[in-house]
């Protein structure tokens, strides 16, 4: 199924979860649909076809 | 000084919006000694650590993670909640821009994402116009500083209204921050001595043509302008006064 990662879209196979996106929590925070999803509840947060996730971290500036 | 009863180690806070590379940031920082070092929050498709944040945590300053860039107090809060999350502090410089031309903030957006985010348990310090009415009603909302321009982001103008910053630092109680605008030292000092309670720095230092120089100036700057400050400085006058007495003047 296509998700949209970062503005972009991606294939991702059925059952995928966040934690399948992002193998480090370290410096890094997602959301799912606009809504922030804690490393901690990855895993157990399965994506859906359509569904946009954004993933950041620190980076230079301001 | 102290931010929401927090102690900070220097009145120099600087950002890191135009870095070149990450070697320059240790130069920078040990020469700036800095209370706080800002960070912008962006995608990222690099799961690994990050580069800019290891070197930070590395050099031990405290980050403060921003929402630069931001058009909408939807799009602040949700990048706060992100950098919460990525960062583990509840403290955001909060930034909302009302276009990406002039760069100032969108001050209705500013107030209702401040609101927001307080309500959200966050510690907020919101980058404003020059404007001590805005200012007190960032902090009547809860905001724990107000960080009024100097001038618009990256003109290096220095303190366009030196008036307004005054008229800031008299609305409030809570520490006042000059951001944007700072080029050069005087303006560090000009600012202090208005009263504000730090100076945030970006740009000026890391497009200087030596970055850890001109940030050594500003943390001087920053120490001087605190200092003359508290020292009291003498009036303005129209006429000039003499200094010296003109009793037993050869030939009186």
């Amino acid at each position: 199924m296509r998700i949209n990662l970062n503005g972009h879209s991606r294939f991702v196979e059925e059952g995928a979860t966040l934690q399948d996106l992002l193998p480090s929590a370290r410096g890094v925070a997602a959301a799912l649909n606009g809504a922030v999803v804690p490393a901690g509840s990855w895993e157990s947060t399965r994506l859906s076809e359509n569904d946009a996730v954004e993933v950041v971290t620190a980076h230079q500036g301001g | 000084m102290q931010v929401a009863g927090i102690d900070l180690p220097s009145r120099l806070w600087i950002g890191t919006g135009g870095l070149s590379n990450l070697t320059t940031v240790a130069d920078v920082v040990d020469a700036a000694g800095p209370g706080l070092v800002t960070v912008s929050v962006r995608r990222t498709c690099d799961t690994g650590s990050g580069g800019l944040l290891d070197t930070l945590q590395a050099l031990g300053v405290r980050i403060l993670p921003n929402t630069a860039g931001c058009l909408s107090a939807r799009d602040a809060v949700l990048t706060a909640q992100l950098a919460r999350e990525a960062l583990e502090t509840d403290w955001v410089k909060l930034e909302v821009i009302g276009d990406e031309t002039s760069l100032m903030p969108d001050t209705v957006e500013l107030l209702d994402a401040a609101e927001t985010l307080v309500q959200q348990g966050f510690t907020v310090l919101p980058y404003t116009t020059p404007d001590p009415v805005l200012a007190r009603r960032l902090a009547d909302v809860g905001c724990a500083a107000v960080m009024p321009l100097g001038s618009p982001i990256g003109t290096g103008r220095g303190i366009d209204d030196p008036r307004a910053i005054e008229a800031v630092r008299a609305a409030v109680a809570v520490p006042v921050v000059l951001d944007a605008g700072i080029g050069t030292a005087s303006d560090a000092a000009l600012a202090m001595e208005l009263g504000c309670d730090a100076v945030l720095a970006a740009t000026a230092i890391t497009r200087a043509d030596r970055p850890a120089q001109m940030a050594a100036a500003l943390r001087a700057a920053v120490d001087a302008g605190e200092l003359a400050r508290r020292a009291g400085r003498i009036p303005r006058l129209t006429t000039a006064r003499a200094s010296s007495p003109m009793a037993g003047r050869v030939g009186t």
